[in-house]
C-alpha cells in the first residue's frame, strides 16, 4: 500500500487533467448480493462508501443498498446491531470512518457478516490527498471484493484509452488518456492533431506503447505515464503497428510492413532490434501474448477473411483458433489464459466474442453494430470495449458473464480503443 | 503468379476492351462520361479531355481524368474496380511523361472492423494501386505509399453511403 500511495503521489505532477468520463449502469445484474456500505463517519473531501459501493456496483456481484433505505448508520462494528441489517435482507455490511484532515487522512473500515453476525475484516490506511482518499475507496473495493466473492477485485486499476474531438473545418484531435476505472481523474498523456491508435500498457503499469502518426507515417511511441518520458522505438519504412508488451515488459509484439506486406515482429524494446515472427503474404497484424510469453495470437486474412491464428513467440506455423463467423479480428487474452476476447461480425454487426480455449465454446457478449477493441480486466472480470452509441463513440463495460454492463461516455466528443491497465502494486 | 495478380491483370484486360470512353461513376454516385486519357497526360497544357483548350498544367486541368483523383474499393477488398481503370491509366500515361513528378497514394478504408487490421488493408489497397501504375510504365521511384486505415474518414458518418466514400485510394501529387 505503501508503494501504491507513493505512485499516486507522483501520478500527474505533469499532466493535464482532461473532460471526465461519465459512467451510467445500462444492464443491471439479478442475483446480485445484497451488500449496505454505510456512509463513513468523519469529514472526508471524498464519499469514500459510495465510490465503494459504485465500484461493488458496477462488477455485477453485488447489489448494494441504497443509504435512503438504512435505517441506522453505524461507523464501527461495536455501533452494529445486525437484527437492523437482516431485517433489510442484507448479507454484508461495510462499516467505517475517516479522520485527520488535508496531508494526514486516516481511513479505516471493517466488514461484516450480517447472518453469522461477525466481522470479516478489518482495514487501516492513511492518505495524504483527496486523490489518495479515491485510491484507498477503490483499494478497499478490492479487498472487500475478494473478501467475499474469493477472486481477486481488479477496481484500484486504470484504463488507457482514445479521445477524439473534431473541430468544425472536420479534422480531429485525438489524445491518448488515462483514467481510474471508474472513469474519474483523467489525464492527457499525449495528443496530436494526427491518428493516434492502438495503446498497449506495460506489465507493471508504467509505460504505454501506441502508434503516432505525428511525423506524417505511423511510427511506435513508448511513454512513461509517471514522468512523460518519451520514445520513438520503431519508425521502420511502411507500417509500424499494433505494440503489445510481452509478460516480462522487455519485448513488444509489432506488426511491420517495412518487407513489403504486413507481417508480426518482436522489437527488443532497450536495443530496438527486431525478429520476424510471421512470413506470409497476407496480412498477419494484431499480435497479443499468451499470458506465460510463449505464444502470440493474431489476426491473419491467409485462409481468404480475418480470423484469429496462434504462433509460437520463436516463430514456426501459426495454427488457427478461430472457425466460427467470417470476420475474427483484434483479440487478447484473460490474465489467466482462459479466454480470448475479439471482434467478431455477426451477419452485418460488429461484435464482442469471447472463446473459452478450453471447452472451444464461444459466445457474443455484445449487441452493437459497431463494437471493437476488447480488452480483459486484469482479474477477467469484465471486459472493456469500444462501442457507438446516439452517433457517439463511447465505452461499454460488461461483466464476463455478460450480465452486466456500464457506459462511460464524454462529455463532448468520442472515446475509443479502451485498453485496462495491469493490477497495481500493492 | 498470385490470385491477386491475376485478378489485377483481369481487370487491366476489361479495362483495355471497354476502351477509350467507358463511364465513371463519380463521388456523388452519378455516371459521368470519361474519355481515354492516353493523349491528355502527356506533358504541361496538353489538350483537356473535354476537347476545349486547357493553358495551365494538365494535372490542374477540371475537365482531364487527371483532376479525378480518388478510387474506390469494395468492402474488405483491395482490387482495383473496372471504373477505376481510365483515371488510373490517366494517371499512369501521365507520370510514366513526367519523371520528375512524383505521387503519394494514400490507403483508406471505412470504419467496420478493427483498426490495424484495416490499416493493413489500407496499405493493400495502396500497393494495389502503385502496381498498377509501375504496370503502366511509372518508375518506383515516383510512387511512395501511405494506409491512414479507418482514421481519415472522408465521409464522418456511420453508414453504407460513408462507408462507400471512405473505403478509396487517393492519388497526392
Amino acid at each position: 500500500m505503501k508503494r501504491l500511495l507513493l505512485l499516486i503521489a507522483l501520478w500527474g505532477w505533469h499532466l493535464t487533467a482532461a473532460a471526465g468520463l461519465t459512467i451510467e449502469i445500462t444492464e443491471g445484474a439479478q442475483g446480485a448480493l445484497p451488500i449496505a456500505v454505510v456512509p463513513f463517519g468523519g469529514t472526508s473531501p471524498e464519499d469514500v462508501a459510495g465510490i465503494i459501493a459504485n465500484d461493488l456496483k458496477r462488477s455485477g456481484r453485488f447489489r448494494p443498498l441504497p443509504v435512503a433505505d438504512m435505517l441506522v448508520k453505524p461507523h464501527q462494528a461495536s455501533e452494529v446491531d445486525y437484527r437492523d441489517w437482516r431485517a433489510l435482507k442484507q448479507e454484508s455490511l461495510v462499516v467505517g470512518q475517516v479522520n485527520g484532515g488535508p496531508g494526514n487522512y486516516q481511513v479505516r473500515v471493517e466488514l461484516l457478516d450480517v447472518f453469522r453476525g461477525q466481522g470479516l475484516g478489518s482495514w487501516q490506511f492513511n492518505a495524504a490527498s483527496q486523490r489518495d482518499l479515491r485510491a484507498t475507496a477503490h483499494h478497499i473495493a478490492d479487498l472487500v471484493y475478494e473478501a467475499l466473492t474469493g477472486e481477486r477485485g481488479a477496481f484500484a486499476t486504470r484504463i488507457a484509452y482514445i479521445t477524439g474531438l473534431r473541430s468544425a473545418d472536420g479534422k480531429e484531435r485525438v489524445a491518448v488518456q488515462v483514467a481510474d476505472s471508474d472513469g474519474a481523474s483523467p489525464q492527457t498523456i499525449f495528443s496530436s492533431t494526427e491518428p493516434v491508435l492502438s495503446i498497449s500498457w506495460s506489465p507493471d503499469g508504467r509505460r504505454l506503447a501506441y502508434v503516432s502518426f505525428e511525423n506524417r507515417k505511423p511510427a511506435i511511441f513508448v511513454q512513461d505515464v509517471y514522468s512523460g518520458q518519451r520514445q520513438k522505438v520503431a519508425d521502420f519504412p511502411g507500417i509500424n503497428g499494433a505494440p503489445a508488451w510481452s509478460p516480462d515488459g522487455r519485448e513488444l509484439a509489432v506488426t511491420l510492413s517495412k518487407d513489403g506486406n504486413p507481417d508480426i515482429f518482436v522489437l527488443d524494446v532497450a536495443s530496438g532490434s527486431v525478429r520476424p515472427v510471421t512470413r506470409h503474404p497476407a496480412i498477419d497484424t494484431e499480435p497479443a501474448w499468451s499470458p506465460d510469453g510463449r505464444s502470440i495470437i493474431f489476426t491473419s486474412d491467409r485462409g481468404g477473411q480475418p480470423q484469429i491464428y496462434k504462433v509460437s513467440a520463436a516463430g514456426g506455423e501459426p495454427q488457427r483458433i478461430t472457425f466460427e463467423g467470417k470476420y475474427n479480428a483484434k483479440a487478447s487474452y484473460s490474465r489467466d489464459g482462459r479466454y480470448i476476447a475479439m471482434v467478431t461480425r455477426d451477419g452485418g454487426d460488429f461484435r464482442i466474442g469471447v472463446l473459452d480455449t478450453s471447452s472451444k465454446a464461444f459466445r457474443t457478449v455484445s449487441d452493437g453494430p459497431l463494437d471493437e477493441s476488447p480488452s480483459f480486466a486484469p482479474n477477467g472480470s469484465m471486459i472493456i470495449y469500444a462501442a457507438r452509441a446516439q452517433g457517439r463513440g463511447v465505452l461499454y463495460a460488461v461483466s464476463a458473464d455478460g450480465r452486466t454492463r456500464h457506459r462511460l461516455t464524454l462529455d463532448v466528443g468520442d472515446v475509443r480503443e479502451p485498453v485496462w491497465s495491469p493490477f497495481s502494486n500493492r | 503468379m498470385n490470385t491477386r495478380t491475376l485478378a489485377l491483370a483481369a481487370f487491366a484486360a476489361l479495362a483495355l476492351a471497354l476502351g477509350g470512353c467507358s463511364s465513371m461513376k463519380k463521388s456523388d454516385g452519378t455516371e459521368a462520361p470519361v474519355s481515354d486519357a492516353t493523349g491528355a497526360g502527356a506533358g504541361a497544357g496538353g489538350v483537356g479531355a473535354g476537347g476545349g483548350r486547357w493553358s495551365g498544367g494538365a494535372l490542374d486541368d477540371p475537365s482531364s481524368p487527371l483532376s479525378k483523383r480518388v478510387l474506390f474499393f469494395e468492402y474488405d477488398s483491395a482490387e482495383l474496380r473496372a471504373d477505376s481503370m481510365d483515371v488510373l491509366r490517366a494517371h499512369g500515361s501521365y507520370l510514366a511523361g513526367n519523371r520528375g513528378t512524383n505521387v503519394t497514394v494514400e490507403g483508406h478504408c471505412d470504419e467496420r472492423g478493427s483498426r490495424e487490421y484495416n490499416l493493413a488493408l489500407g496499405e493493400r489497397r495502396a500497393q494495389a494501386v502503385k502496381r498498377y501504375l509501375e504496370a503502366d510504365g511509372v518508375s518506383a521511384a515516383q510512387i511512395s505509399i501511405i494506409s491512414y486505415g479507418e482514421e481519415r474518414p472522408a465521409d464522418p458518418g456511420h453508414d453504407e453511403s460513408a462507408w462507400a466514400q471512405n473505403r478509396r485510394a487517393v492519388l497526392v501529387y
